[in-house]
């Protein structure tokens, strides 16, 4: 178990690397903006065009980053500590599922529009698929066990993603936005969308980060959490409020982004030990270094067209991820 | 029907037994009546009587003959014999990882065999018939690099379920880039596909994909028993002489020969592979799932998807993998409220 001051000093290493990684992100794409400029922008902006893109463009971009993957991460910590499977990410809660299904079915029904009107559906179906586990993992008043969720959250994730399925193959026009929509992206996401998300995104941090205590003696096993003095039925509560709070969020402000909320806990588990409290802390920063990473990269690859960011994450993660769980003895929950 | 001598210790094994029994019985009796019923609808209606007189020779309809033998047969084979693959496949799998999350949809195997047809069909712009080579050669390097990845320390069901994991997060996203890259067409075709479909299924495939995958399942049934007593961990199977690791490797080569082949004929059927073991053990009262069990419920859960997509909005033909993800979700959403209520 790694002592406190490990642990202090890895958070650190992680808090420099997230304002390394915010600094590439504010300077690298189409228009290059060098560092100094960029330092000086920030502080004291004038009317030149480099300022606007960092106003308009890059700034809401990197502050969407930093906000999608301290969401993500923190909820995919949340999601293996509350099913005990780490296995679990965000998207077994059918997030995603219920998210892509509202998405398509607006495009299908009303036809093409912004991200900005997307949002409130992909939140809203997010929402109803989540509690739509919960209430089927709950059944008869009893309380949601870990393998119950995970089960639900397949089931019911299997169900809606079948539907979508059905309206993409039916509606061209539909399709089209979806290819595009669930691949993730950061771009053209302003302030107003960062603005609408933010306060549920505040509310998740919160709950998550005051579960993480009972979450803690939870991980004993049900019956030695409640000799601890954890309400079951009330912290779980909490905690699937928190994931969906964070989560449905992120994934209304941007698409679903994956790989991120499985990889990130797994990653912060494997460097802070199993406390929920630390992890919850490393994956607060861990999960915005890779997110910003990514976004710099997809900006990047292929010059003239950019490559989404989710397809980023997944392909710049993955092999960290793999050589992680090949070296370590991988934490069981 | 076992007969009450084993009691004494047993009286709840004998009672759970029969339940087994009576539950595999029922599965194939609706494998049947799913066939018959296969074999008869259609835009061209043939009677009962006329199916029978086909499928023995007979019959003066030669147009009846013709669509029974020729056309709905092969599809109906083809149909349970994918389910009954994929079944077991995902039987194998969640055995050996002792994770119910652990399918191969989730860890990478099925995503691979696409990725290997998506390459195919936007990369290569080819036509079906060398889409079913890539989903194959997908598979099988998937399998290959997962092999090698987890090669240096041993394969355990953990490290498994991780690195295919890894392997099927990386196929994922290759696939979404070739989605989003590729023009509205293609990759209308390519989603096409990627939903799973029985049309214009002929002799020449099924034949080939009964072949395999009778092969295969019978290896699966050699290793239920070895695979049974893994449960019980390592040390003591290693006790009573199994060798684990080779079991385990076995277990998982069969289980991705299943997947690929499956893929291959019909594309990527969504669920079957995690919901069917599910749903078996659940039917049958057992705490793990074993060949028979999954494989029927895996072709009476393809074939029943596959009849619900020609004729539910005929003459549209809806892809099978949309129907099985709906009504494998459907069905494990109500099969789990109702257990978890009696409980």
């Amino acid at each position: 178990m790694p002592n406190r001051e490990r642990r202090l000093g890895l958070l650190l290493l992680g808090l420099v690397l997230l304002v390394v990684a915010a600094a590439l992100s504010l300077s690298i794409g189409s228009h290059h903006v060098p560092l100094g400029r960029v330092w000086r922008l920030l502080l004291d902006p004038d009317s030149s065009y480099d300022a606007t893109v960092l106003r308009e463009m890059r700034l809401p971009r990197t502050v969407a980053g930093i906000a999608v993957g301290a969401a993500l991460g923190l909820a995919g910590a949340l999601m293996q500590s509350l099913t005990r499977n780490p296995l679990a990410d965000p998207g077994i809660l059918g997030i995603n599922a219920g998210a892509s299904l509202f998405v398509v079915a607006v495009v299908a029904i009303v036809g093409v529009s912004g991200i900005w009107f997307y949002l409130w559906f992909a939140f809203l179906g997010a929402a109803v698929a989540a509690v739509g586990v919960y209430l089927l993992a709950g059944t008869s008043g009893q309380i949601a066990t870990p393998a119950r969720l995970a089960l639900a959250g397949i089931a019911v994730s299997a169900a809606l993603a079948a539907i979508t399925q059905t309206v993409i193959l039916a509606d061209q026009e539909a399709f089209n936005e979806f290819r595009f929509w669930v691949a993730g992206s950061l771009e053209g996401r302003g302030w107003p969308v960062l603005e609408a998300v933010a306060p549920f995104l505040v509310v998740g941090v919160v709950v998550a980060l005051a579960v993480g205590p009972a979450l803690n003696a939870l991980s004993l096993g049900d019956d030695a959490g409640r000799a601890l003095g954890v309400r079951l039925v009330r912290t779980r509560a909490l905690a699937m409020l928190a994931v969906t709070l964070l989560c449905g969020a992120a994934t209304a402000a941007v698409g679903p982004i994956g790989f991120v909320g499985l990889a990130v806990p797994m990653l912060a588990r494997a460097l802070v030990g199993h406390d929920q409290r630390w992890v919850a802390l490393m994956c607060l920063v861990l999960g915005p270094v890779w997110v910003l990473l990514a976004d710099v990269l997809a900006r990047v690859v292929v010059g003239s067209q950019e490559t989404q960011v989710g397809i980023v994450a997944a392909l710049l993660g993955a092999p960290v991820f793999i050589a992680v769980v090949r070296r370590r003895k991988v934490p069981a929950l | 029907m076992t007969t009450h001598v084993l009691i004494r210790v047993g009286e709840r094994s004998v009672r759970f037994r029969r339940r087994v029994a009576w539950v595999l019985l029922a599965l194939a009796a609706a494998a049947v009546v799913l066939a018959g019923i296969g074999l008869m609808l259609g835009d061209y209606g043939i009677s009962p009587g006329q199916v029978l007189a086909a499928l023995t020779g007979g019959g003066d309809d030669r147009l009846a003959a013709y669509f029974v033998r020729e056309v709905r047969l092969p599809r109906v084979v083809t149909a349970l014999v994918v389910g009954a693959a994929l079944g077991v496949a995902g039987s194998l799998f969640q055995n050996v990882t002792g994770n119910p999350l652990g399918s191969p949809d989730i860890i990478g195997f099925t995503t691979g065999a696409a990725t290997g047809a998506l390459v195919q069909i936007i990369v290569l712009g080819s036509d079906t018939g060398s889409v079913a080579i890539g989903a194959v050669l997908g598979g099988l390097g998937t399998a290959l690099v997962v092999h090698l990845l987890t090669r240096p320390h041993g394969l355990t069901g953990q490290r498994l379920v991780l690195v295919g994991i890894g392997v099927g997060a990386t196929l994922t996203a290759v696939d979404k880039l070739l989605v989003v890259r590729a023009s509205l067409v293609t990759a209308q075709t390519a989603a096409q596909w990627l939903a799973g479909s029985l049309n214009a299924v002929l002799w020449p495939r099924a034949t080939v994909v009964l072949v395999a995958v009778a092969l295969l399942i019978g290896a699966a049934f050699a290793l239920a028993r070895p695979l049974q007593l893994l449960t019980l961990g390592d040390d003591t199977a290693r006790a009573v002489g199994v060798p684990a690791q080779w079991v385990r490797t076995l277990a998982v080569l069969v289980a991705v020969g299943l997947v690929s082949v499956a893929t291959a004929a019909t594309g990527p059927i969504a669920f079957v592979a995690l919901a069917a073991p599910q749903v078996s053990r659940r039917l049958a009262g057992t705490p793990t799932s074993g060949v028979a069990g999954p494989a029927l419920t895996g072709a009476v859960l393809v074939l029943g998807s596959d009849l619900l997509a020609q004729r539910l909005l005929a003459p549209t033909e809806l892809a099978v993998g949309v129907v099985t993800g709906a009504l494998g979700g459907v069905y494990l959403i109500g099969l789990l409220a109702l257990e978890w209520r009696r409980r």
